[in-house]
């Protein structure tokens, strides 16, 4: 499909969506109003972890302008023993996670939420709340949560036979990693340590939720996707799903946060209950304290190499943290971090960890930058110990088609090598570094994924498109679904208009997330598409009176073919669209999948880094990441996707960290001090796609999203040892963490 | 949030009149870039509000024909800097006003905010302490002038009086040879806070310098002059010994705090390495290469 004849796969079209976003008419969550409306608020745990004894809300509730308050007897409750799972998620841990039950289990979390005519009066009501707490010792670190002596955060949870807040394992074997080191002519075994970042969407949790009389339930939300949280506040109010329709904002960043509900339940409970609509907005501050980072981590990983370079063992043992609720990614880290070579001895195992800090949630190739970041810094280690060049080790041992993976698939044609192939061959490793300069490389995998979706395709009446899907588009989704459908149609990409349906309007379309829509809703439009070009092709043959078998669909025309051959002059799409009533009625088709085939993605990155030695200040002067990106239906999008994510690394590798006070309270919850990366800290990312199309797409796409973010922070890392000659560990590598470093070799000297 | 009064006077006496007689908690609006904040993060809950913007004396650039400038309190960063001289006096005091927020803060922040607002990182201070400036308030028993140095006591509180107004800065006429720098130490390159801000004012004369001035920023409760640094570079020829004299006053005077902005540790070290550099940038301005 990658070639010079396509018209619009591969172009950089126009996103449907731009005018409306860059003249600010786009409607994001808190844009939407209804007449009648009122205000909802979360009232929310001073204490890092304490049982919650008795709520009291009367006063509150007397107080005029409040018109309901609600609290976990409210919400949906999940017994603790039973699993209830929803996607990657247990409804035990979210009817948790939206509203405290039996215990707070972070400074944050829900503990009551009350609707009421104003937004002060609702902040009023919350201050009467009384709440009995029974404050218990907390644990935020996770050398501190698996002492044997720790607090226990839930009882229930038991690993080796005791209570533990160890609330799960996940391991990955192939071969024998204790006969593969015994070939090593040289090991090398490190300790690496992580911290939770944030996602940084840059617009909060919002919602507008109206519940009708008879119980139907209308939700305007921003989310990554509207059928996840028709699931979830279904399963956590009662309300058939049948009766919810939730309708999905423009959406101002997710990066995976917003594949799980906050506020949609809880504003269908008090909207239940005051026969009012409710807005529910989350500030900055409760979105940094309450909403999910990704984990925090410590690993050890410890690989064998030869002497010809051949790496012949590697084993890593990741524990992540998880919030105050079991679920940390470790499948992303334990999975992804050996995924991008062929090791004959592999062990990776994975703990995932509870503290009291706020659930994680996905972020962008959940755990794989964890994973990849111990992996890809002992790998530039023991490259440098038997001599070669980093680049030429991972060429070496690169993975291709028939390499068996540790976490279990074989994969088909990828394209691995060829990034670093790219990388070895560009420019950008010739040019001279200067002094303090220094230059690193990383790879990183992500898994992607398929799953359901659904799309319809239809003609108007004057012969133009709509196709509409269930996906949120956070990445340009809608610009490359309309290349597609386009390319396919043989006609101009400004006659397709792409929409995003809702949960009443399109069939049921998993969330936008793994790197999954478009290529799964892409073979949802593609099988569309194709149904409506046979119906064309039906209705040109009824016309002229021939075999539909001898219509070919050509350039956005229906011609006759073999031996009708120039018989009938050509009929164009408006004009079968203009007689489709007397050919058979309405033009249109759709189609509801379950994708399989997609395959994972690869990235290497060069990164080339500048210390400022007297305050430890590390800046990017030079980056370029090279990714097999199947095909590039839309460049742009790929290109941005590739960039975010780079830009994103960065700000894990230098700065970006939650700082908790003495008493377990988030100490920097705003982008004040909260520090991602601002336009002025970031060079042109530069980006090189590599086209290996994935052969089980019709157009061979893979995603492109998240592999992204799993080089930077092993590249960044090792750009700075190439700079200074010393080793870091740990993230952030920020100024004063960079400084302590130079100062102590300087001592030691 | 309706029980707040808005008054927008336009001479400095009704301002002065009404702020001083104000019940409940009364505050001046300037540029509002802090008080906003302030008021949505539920900081302060004004009674009054008594936006200064409309008075001319408080919102002009004079310049004397003998080389003073007098900067009104609530100019904005953006107003100052399309001022076509006041720059080539004062490139330091106008770097650091202009350091702070985005474009769109530079066309709301001022001096005169931005020193009331009591923050010790506050980026204009310590470039307002280096260039010896005077701080012109007026309240109802009149006008006095307050070296900028006097005017920080600790976080959030200045020696203004309760009913007193900032109205300008009266910056001092110097000779040939002169310059100020700022320099701060942020992890990002914008959008960000000082974990230590350093000014410097010096007059080079015949290679000597003959008179120096230090601001040092975010390194203890308030905003400190720091005398020994001046000491150390006056009479100097600015040389490598003399600027570690002074670099070592910086880290001498430092009483900061470990929080999440930065270390005891690292902002007395960062002071040291601020000083070199902006007095390097200041003796270079100076000698006018």
């Amino acid at each position: 499909m990658n070639d010079a004849n396509n018209k619009w796969i591969g172009k950089r079209t126009i996103r449907p969506d731009g005018a409306d976003k860059v003249t600010g008419q786009a409607t994001f969550g808190a844009d939407t109003t209804m007449p009648g409306m009122i205000w909802g608020k979360v009232l929310r745990s001073p204490h890092a972890h304490a049982n919650i004894r008795s709520i009291d809300t009367s006063k509150a509730e007397s107080l005029p302008g409040v018109k309901a308050v609600i609290t976990s007897v409210d919400v949906t409750n999940y017994p603790l023993d039973k699993p209830v799972i929803l996607g990657i998620q247990d409804m035990r841990w979210m009817t948790r996670n939206v509203m405290a039950r039996e215990k707070a289990l972070f400074h944050g979390h829900p503990v009551a939420a009350v609707a009421a005519t104003s937004q002060k009066i609702a902040d009023q009501a919350c201050k009467l709340i009384e709440v009995d707490y029974e404050v218990l010792p907390w644990v935020v670190e996770i050398d501190d949560a698996i002492k044997s002596d720790a607090p226990i955060l839930h009882e229930f949870i038991e690993f080796e036979g005791k209570p533990s807040n160890i609330a799960g394992t996940l391991e990955h074997k192939k071969g024998d990693v204790q006969t593969g080191f015994e070939e090593a002519d040289v090991i090398v075994e490190r300790s690496f340590t992580t911290r939770p970042v944030h996602q940084g969407y840059i617009e909060p949790h919002a919602c507008l939720v109206s519940v009708s009389a008879d119980g139907r339930t209308t939700i305007w939300s921003s989310s990554q996707g509207q059928f996840m949280v028709r699931a979830m506040t279904s399963m956590l109010t009662d309300i058939p799903q049948s009766s919810i329709r939730a309708i999905p904002a423009e959406i101002g960043g997710g990066f995976g946060g917003k594949t799980i509900v906050y506020l949609e339940p809880l504003a269908t409970i008090l909207s239940k209950k005051s026969g009012r609509p409710v807005k529910m907005v989350m500030s900055r501050e409760e979105v940094m304290r309450a909403s999910g980072p990704t984990s925090g981590s410590k690993s050890t990983v410890k690989m064998g190499i030869k002497k010809d370079g051949s790496i012949v063992a590697a084993q890593g043992t990741y524990y992540l943290q998880a919030g105050g609720l079991p679920g940390s990614p470790i499948r992303g880290a334990v999975g992804c971090a050996f995924a991008p070579y062929d090791i004959p001895n592999v062990h990776a195992l994975g703990y995932d960890v509870v503290s009291n800090r706020s659930k994680v949630a996905a972020y962008r190739a959940p755990g794989a930058p964890i994973g990849a970041f111990a992996v890809e810094c002992v790998i530039d280690e023991v490259s440098e110990a038997i001599g070669m060049d980093p680049l030429e080790v991972r060429l070496k041992n690169a993975a291709k088609e028939g390499t068996k993976a540790a976490h279990g698939p074989v994969y088909p044609r990828i394209g691995y090598y060829e990034t670093v192939e790219a990388a070895l061959s560009h420019p950008h490793r010739e040019i001279p570094l200067g002094k303090l300069q220094g230059r690193g490389v990383a790879s990183g995998f992500w898994f992607n994924a398929g799953g359901e979706s659904s799309s319809q395709v239809n003609i108007t009446e004057d012969g133009n498109v709509v196709v509409t899907t269930g996906h949120p588009d956070i990445g340009g989704s809608r610009a490359s679904i309309a290349n597609i459908t386009a390319e396919l149609l043989g006609i101009d990409y400004k006659r397709v208009s792409v929409l995003i349906g809702d949960t009443a309007t399109i069939g049921y379309s998993n969330l936008t997330g793994g790197s999954r829509v478009l290529f799964a809703s892409g073979m949802a439009v593609t099988d569309s598409t194709e149904k409506v070009i046979v119906s064309l092709k039906e209705r040109a043959a009824k016309i002229w009176d021939i075999d539909p078998e001898a219509v070919d669909w050509e350039d956005g025309y229906a011609r006759p073919a073999g031996a009708n051959a120039g018989m009938f002059d050509p009929l164009s799409l408006e004009e079968l669209a203009e007689r489709a009533t007397e050919t058979g009625g309405p033009i249109g088709a759709g189609s509801q999948l379950n994708t399989a085939g997609a395959e994972g993605g690869f990235a290497t990155h060069m990164c080339d880094v500048e210390v400022d030695v007297e305050l430890g200040i590390v800046r990017i002067i030079r980056y370029t990441s090279f990714q097999d990106v199947g095909l590039a239906v839309h460049p742009s999008y790929v290109e941005g996707q590739m960039q975010g994510g780079a830009a994103q690394g960065i700000g894990w590798a230098l700065n970006e960290e939650y700082i908790y006070d003495s008493e377990g309270k988030v100490d920097n919850p705003g982008f004040l001090d909260y520090r991602m990366p601002v336009c002025s800290d970031l060079p042109m990312l530069d980006t090189v796609m590599i086209e290996v199309p994935n052969p089980k797409h019709p157009q061979g796409v893979r995603g492109v999203g998240e592999v992204p973010l799993v080089p930077p922070l092993a590249a960044i890392r090792n750009a700075i040892y190439d700079a200074l000659g010393i080793r870091f560990y740990g993230l952030p590598m920020s100024p004063p963490v960079v400084l302590e470093a130079l100062e102590q070799r300087e001592a030691a000297e | 949030m309706s029980d707040i009064q808005y008054l927008a006077p336009t001479t400095l006496d009704e301002a002065v009149s009404a702020y001083s007689g104000a019940k409940g908690s009364a505050h001046i609006l300037a540029g509002g870039t802090d008080l906003l904040v302030q008021m949505r993060s539920g900081m302060v809950n004004p009674g009054l509000i008594v936006d200064i913007k409309k008075i001319e004396e408080i919102t002009s650039v004079k310049e004397t024909e003998d080389g003073v400038f007098v900067v009104g309190a609530s100019v904005s960063g953006m107003e100052l800097a399309n001022n076509s001289n006041f720059g080539k006096t004062w490139p330091g005091v106008l770097e650091a006003l202009n350091l702070i927020g985005s474009t769109q803060i530079q066309g709301r922040a001022s001096l005169g905010g931005n020193l009331c607002n009591g923050s010790p990182a506050g980026d204009s201070v310590p470039a307002l302490i280096a260039a010896e400036a005077l701080l012109t308030v007026q309240g109802p028993n009149g006008r006095r002038e307050i070296p900028v140095k006097e005017v920080p006591v600790s976080p959030g509180k200045t020696s203004l009086a309760d009913n007193e107004i900032a109205v300008s800065f009266s910056f001092p006429s110097r000779p040939a040879g002169s310059a100020d720098a700022y320099l701060r130490m942020i992890p990002r390159t914008e959008m960000d806070i000082a974990v230590v801000g350093c000014g410097v004012s010096l007059t080079i004369e015949e290679n000597t310098c003959t008179r120096a001035c230090v601001g040092l920023g975010a390194v203890a409760p308030k905003v400190l002059e720091v005398e020994g640094a001046a000491e150390a570079l006056i009479g100097s020829q600015l040389d490598e010994d003399t600027i570690e004299n002074a670099a070592e006053a910086c880290r001498a005077c430092c009483n900061p705090i470990d929080d999440k902005r930065g270390t005891i540790y690292y902002r007395t070290k960062v002071s040291g390495v601020l000083l070199k550099r902006a007095v390097a940038i200041a003796a270079k301005r100076a000698k006018g290469v």
